[in-house]
């Protein structure tokens, strides 16, 4: 299990990284944290021709709070984004979310817009970017550059829409409408493993504690990361007193998960129906603010 | 097709070391056959075991996901590293001594690297969060019980100035 | 005095080296040799048409590639059988590289020589191996079935039946008042250590002699193996066991095929070589175990007592059988548990399929057995509405019964006698420690607040400490220092501190002035290997019986030197002193000296020993006949027949009323292994086997599919638990001494693992009230139980009718 070679590249600004992008084309990847790339280097399942390395684009190592958006530089690790405190204070799914990814070793490393290029459906931050409607933003040499939502930045299994002679540079995930609690929930064989089922919820809640939306975002149901509106089953009720299991129930007609070594499909919707109904409960207390949205796997 | 080689320089263990490398040299090879530092184990090189944990400037991280020259320049610190200053064993080596926290010893080291970080920001840990500092590191052999106490001892340990008591 | 450290909770004496990195593990050894590596198949079933390394032959670094058509003499022969067993009628085992043939995904096909693993890797990669597929029997259902074969000359797929019987099981169920039927099914999963194996070797072309360092369990066994293979005398040979990063049972197996060739290929080549083996290698190239499907038959009384028991069971042993038979067998004989059986009829079928071959896996055969027996007490004290540690204990063999004797063959050829233990006393110590009398009203509560938890228990019986033989070799230098060597290996069990325990003890010497070299066959050359619990017992009592020796040849060179009757004397501290005169001394460094009659000194000590330095006894030669030279002794501890420990476990688990996860919520263990000469280390073995007894029921598998391919040989996949899943483990020891050692111990290695999937299979059923029958057990797998229970449509027991391979040939 050891890597074939590669011809590495280690730009140290932005511009020549893009050019050496630009260069290497189709035969190139972007070593960030690595932490899903080394792996599958090491196994030999990918052998690129060359590895541009952004480790030293410390321009993009930065968690910055706009007012109504958290930017996520192409450097910062998980760990930076999860003990960010301004970005907890306004987005505390982030935090939440993040300290599902796998272990803290991991999390020391690997980065947040490296997970979302990697598309894994099994990763939490994908489901985050999708449920909260954010948007990759990439460049390309020569000043191109696009932004593209997160519904169309997923394409399958580890396929994003980042396209030979791009970088990702950063992610932009939105703040919710005020009123807004948010809770991450999911179950995993062990702790750290990829979720069987995972699911972030948004529910906002009007001035008299009703629900006026329920979103969420799932981890591990098809080949992207789902995202669900499940305002109708429950829009309109008091947070306190939502039959919340209405919402769940409603998420488990619309997803169609895959049966793999460690659950099968009908328990995986099963667990969309529990996790849902669960974490959703969670959200509207957090957004009454009357609980916390759990930072705790289930 | 001879392969090109990069200088890679580090610091480990607080000396500055340094050998050329192929671009695709892991870390943990790196350390064990480039700087002949053995103490660095490799248990599945697909970033699961943790049993090649070091601290790349203070943080835990694992080796075997790390090729050496994307850090080159930076602080390693491997179990060897995790002595106390006159020489001896530092305080979390100590506890698993004392604790019966090791058996066959080939995951031990990456357990070590990561306790000693744990313990810098958790000086006073609760057996529950003791449990969850170890939560990345795999062990075959103890069931975690007596890894768990030693969490516990050496950080009395380190709150009494890594003396045993 | 000197501090008796036998039965002291002393810290490891390995500790200091293996926790600062100093460790030495095979891949630490030999920086600068060259490093070898595996083109392996990827078809679980296939004939190899050609090999063609045409373009792996311009890889710089490349230095040789070898196929089984550049082996030859011994080495091109198929690896040793190395337990023969007359009911083993079909042994099968592989060649060293593929001949023609590969029987699972991963066997090797060509070997790679280059400056370093990664260009070792580039080269493989660059051989184009043609294969032409044929068809895969993966499961025991297809090996059963025979549609295709794994040995085209083996009809029926199978390697090996046996049948043991005590009365006539049959008709003793056939006129119990009740009567039961049960499947049950375990699946694979394996050994796993942290360090995969590894081989390293040397080859001195000017000595003629080769120096081998392996990862394994027998260091000595090996050497014998690779003198045999590579046609080389056995002294040219020698095999050293550096640190090993765990066993578990996987590295007992040898000569590997890569064993055979990094030397074959060392000696060829005459560089030195190493190969390391990766994780992804050992998921598909080492050995699995566990794998097996039971259909017991009981039949009982009001009371719950048993009758009659008639157990079939097939076991999957893998593509090849070079471990032969004896997990099963084991299975066959341990799966008695502490119980008396009325009349017993077992049979097994041991079945090839193209998978990865079975072989000791810690526990051995005992964690299937344990599991068929102890459901079937579930099953009868849930028929009886019994409480079930009542049905156990009515079936339980009673104290003044030891030695009993079951009328069967164990695992070693010998009787199955159990030599000492106190059921009931240890069932009463479980039965208190998990509060078993007081869980109904703690599930009352539980219920209340929406929680759902069940507990469950289980109990066997663990035969360790099996023969033929070890031995030890102890010497005292002329410095006092104690050196003590035993040929068998150690994997992390602390053979470096307990033997030093026991030197100590033995010689009154201070356990620093002791030093334990272990499987080095430069030090000590006969010995059979750590496996089957059997090190503590073996060459414990080996070290005993030599330190025994080497203390009467002390006493009495010093009885001499002092003038003093031997019957006065005594070693404390080090030195040999007259009881109740501690003036009258003479430090063993001294006695040592005094041991080896000189002509030349080298030091003050020795000079003590040469031929001017004192009255000589000219009457005698300075050596008599039956003396020898030296303060050193050698001897060997045979044992009649295995001693037998026991213990039982208990587990409370919580499931998850709506996502069906599984949490243990305690796990309490009463374990009696004799004497504890450690009682930390004892602990520690008892906690690793529990983490993998949780693993086993709850977590590990190894998922093939239809055509043989493993689809979770990674660590992400295949999931032996972290910390998170481990629940603390509470201990509580029995001592009930074996009669058939000095030391009174029997083995504690595999007892931890062993009742691990029939507790908790036990404590779920009781926490969802259906039948657990397969495991292990996933919360997918409950969840989709649970709907099978709510629409009724799952009976407890299959009727296993439909599929009976043992007596299909009757058929």
């Amino acid at each position: 299990m050891k890597p074939a070679s590669f011809v590495y590249h280690r730009p140290t600004d932005l511009g020549d990284a893009l050019a050496a992008l630009a260069e290497v084309g189709h035969d190139g990847k972007v070593l960030a944290g690595g932490q899903s790339l080394v792996p599958v280097l090491t196994m030999r399942l990918a052998a690129p021709g060359h590895l541009v390395d952004i480790n030293r684009l410390a321009e993009l190592r930065h968690v910055t709070v706009t007012g109504d958006a958290v930017r996520v530089g192409a450097l910062a690790r998980h760990t930076d984004l999860e003990r960010d405190e301004p970005a907890y204070a306004v987005l505390p799914l982030l935090r939440r979310a993040t300290a599902h990814v796998a272990h803290r070793t991991i999390r020391n490393r690997g980065t947040t817009v490296g997970s979302l290029v990697h598309a894994d459906p099994a990763a939490e931050l994908p489901a985050v970017l999708a449920v909260l409607a954010g948007e990759v933003e990439l460049v390309r040499a020569g000043g191109g550059r696009r932004l593209v939502p997160a519904g169309e930045f997923f394409l399958g299994p580890l396929e994003s829409a980042v396209r030979p002679g791009e970088l990702a540079v950063s992610a932009t995930f939105p703040v919710p409408p005020a009123g807004t609690g948010s809770a991450w929930l999911e179950l995993s064989r062990r702790r750290g493993d990829y979720a069987l089922v995972g699911v972030g919820v948004l529910v906002t809640l009007d001035a008299e504690q009703r629900v006026t939306r329920v979103r969420a975002g799932y981890v591990s149901v098809g080949p992207t990361p789902i995202v669900l509106d499940l305002t109708d089953a429950v829009a309109g009720q008091r947070y306190d007193e939502a039959a919340w299991a209405a919402a769940g129930a409603l998420a488990a007609t619309l997803v169609h998960p895959e049966e793999d070594i460690h659950a099968t499909a009908a328990y995986r919707r099963h667990l969309v129906a529990v996790l849902t109904s669960r974490a959703a409960q969670r959200a509207g207390a957090d957004a009454a603010g009357t609980g916390a949205g759990t930072e705790g796997a289930e | 097709m001879t392969e090109v080689r990069h200088d890679v320089r580090l610091r480990v263990n607080g000396v500055e070391r340094s050998a050329a490398a192929p671009a695709r040299r892991l870390l943990s090879d790196f350390l064990r056959h480039d700087l002949r530092l053995t103490g660095t184990h490799v248990g599945c090189e697909h970033g699961v075991c943790g049993a090649c944990t070091v601290l790349v400037d203070g943080r835990p991280m694992r080796s075997c996901l790390l090729f050496a020259v994307s850090v080159d320049g930076a602080e390693i610190t491997t179990v060897e590293g995790c002595r106390s200053g006159d020489g001896g064993l530092g305080p979390v080596q100590q506890a698993f001594l004392e604790c019966h926290g090791l058996q066959c010893g080939f995951c031990t080291p990456g357990f070590i690297t990561t306790i000693t970080a744990y313990l810098a920001e958790h000086p006073d840990p609760t057996e529950e969060e003791a449990r969850e500092a170890i939560g990345g590191n795999l062990c075959r052999c103890t069931g975690y019980v007596n890894i768990v106490a030693s969490v516990l001892r050496a950080a009395e340990l380190i709150r009494s100035g890594g003396r045993p008591a | 005095m000197t501090t008796k450290l036998f039965g002291e909770p002393i810290p490891r004496r390995e500790d200091p080296r293996l926790v600062s990195g100093a460790g030495r593990y095979l891949d630490d050894l030999g920086p600068d040799a060259l490093a070898v590596a595996f083109v392996r198949s990827p078809h679980a079933h296939a004939r190899i048409i050609d090999i063609d390394v045409t373009d792996a032959l311009d890889v710089d670094g490349l230095v040789a590639i070898y196929t089984y058509e550049d082996l030859a003499g011994r080495v091109a022969e198929p690896l040793p059988v190395l337990i023969p067993h007359p009911a083993l009628h079909a042994p099968r085992t592989a060649h060293p590289l593929a001949n023609g043939v590969v029987r699972h995904v991963g066997e090797a096909v060509a070997m790679v020589v280059a400056t370093d693993r990664y260009v070792a890797e580039d080269v493989c990669d660059r051989i184009r191996v043609g294969y032409r597929p044929l068809p895969a029997v993966v499961g025991i259902d297809a090996a059963c079935a025979a549609t295709h074969r794994v040995h085209e000359d083996v009809p029926d797929n199978t390697a090996a039946r046996l049948v043991q019987e005590v009365g006539d099981a049959p008709a003793a169920i056939a006129a119990a008042p009740y009567r039961l039927e049960l499947e049950l099914e375990i699946e694979r999963s394996a050994s796993m250590p942290m360090e995969g194996r590894g081989v390293y070797a040397r080859w001195d072309a000017a000595d003629r002699s080769l120096r081998v360092y392996s990862s394994t369990q027998t260091s000595t066994s090996l050497r014998f193996a690779l003198a045999t293979k590579l046609e080389l005398p056995v002294d040219r040979v020698e095999v050293v066991t550096p640190d090993v990063g765990g066993g578990f049972g996987v590295k007992i197996v040898h000569p590997w095929p890569e064993e055979v060739l990094v030397p074959w290929a060392a000696i060829r080549l005459g560089r030195e070589l190493r190969w390391t083996e990766d994780r992804r290698e050992h998921f598909v190239a080492s050995a699995h175990e566990r794998g097996q499907r039971h259909r017991v038959r009981v039949g009982f009384d009001a009371d719950g007592r048993l009758r009659g028991l008639d157990v079939t069971f097939w076991h999957d042993n893998g593509a090849y059988t070079p471990y032969g038979i004896i997990v099963p067998v084991i299975t066959a004989t341990q799966l008695l548990g502490p119980y008396r059986p009325g009349a017993y009829r077992v049979e097994f079928a041991s079945l090839y399929t193209n998978t990865v071959q079975v072989t000791p896996y810690r526990g051995a055969g005992r964690p299937q057995g344990v599991y068929a027996m102890e459901r079937t007490m579930d099953a009868i004290a849930q028929q009886l509405g019994i409480d079930r540690a009542t049905v156990r204990e009515r079936n339980f063999i009673q104290p003044e019964q030891m030695p009993y004797d079951h009328g069967m063959i164990f695992q070693d050829g010998r009787p199955l006698i159990y030599d000492s233990g106190d059921y009931p006393a240890a069932m009463a110590m479980l039965k208190e420690l998990v509060g078993w009398d007081d869980f109904a009203a703690y599930r009352e509560r539980a219920r209340a607040a929406g929680r759902r938890v069940g507990i469950g228990l289980a109990c066997y019986v663990e035969g360790t400490g099996v023969g033929p033989y070890e031995g030890a070799h102890v010497r005292v230098e002329t410095t006092g220092q104690v050196v003590v060597a035993t040929g068998l290996t150690s994997q992390g069990q602390g053979h470096e501190t307990v033997f030093a325990q026991v030197a100590a003890d033995a010689l009154g010497v201070p356990i620093d002035d002791v030093t334990v070299v272990t499987g080095d066959t430069r030090r000590f050359k006969y010995a059979v290997g750590t496996f089957a619990s059997r090190a503590a017992v073996m060459s414990g009592s080996a070290v005993a019986l030599a330190a025994g020796k080497v203390r009467d040849k002390a006493v009495r060179i010093a009885a001499e030197a002092l003038e003093a009757d031997p019957g006065d004397l005594e070693i404390v501290d080090g030195a040999v002193q007259v009881k109740g005169d501690p003036a009258a001394r003479i430090a063993l460094g001294t006695v040592a000296a005094l041991a080896n009659p000189l002509r030349y000194s080298f030091d003050a000590q020795t000079a003590l020993a040469t031929q001017f330095a004192k009255a000589a006894r000219v009457d005698r030669p300075p050596v008599a006949d039956d003396d020898e030279p030296g303060l050193e002794a050698t001897d060997y501890y045979s044992p009649i027949r295995s001693t037998f420990a026991y213990g039982m476990h208990a587990a409370i688990v919580e499931t998850d009323p709506e996502t069906a996860d599984i949490r243990v919520l305690r796990y309490c263990v009463v374990h009696d292994c004799g004497n504890l000469i450690n009682p930390r280390i004892v602990a520690g073995q008892v906690h690793g086997g529990v983490a993998q007894g949780i693993g086993g029921a709850l977590y590990e598998r190894l998922a093939y599919d239809r055509d043989g391919q493993l689809l979770n040989a990674s660590f992400m996949d295949f999931l032996m638990p972290y910390a998170s899943e481990v629940p603390a483990i509470e201990i509580a020891h029995l001592q009930t001494p074996s009669p058939l050692n000095p030391l009174g111990v029997k083995g504690a290695g595999e007892a931890g693992v062993i009742p691990g999937s029939a507790v908790l299979a036990s404590a779920i059923e009781d926490a969802e009230g259906f039948r657990i029958s397969r495991m292990p057990i996933s919360p997918s797998e409950l969840w989709e139980l649970r709907q099978r229970h709510a629409t009724g449509a799952s009976p407890a027991d299959r009727d296993p009718a439909d599929r009976d391979p043992v007596d299909r040939e009757g058929s």
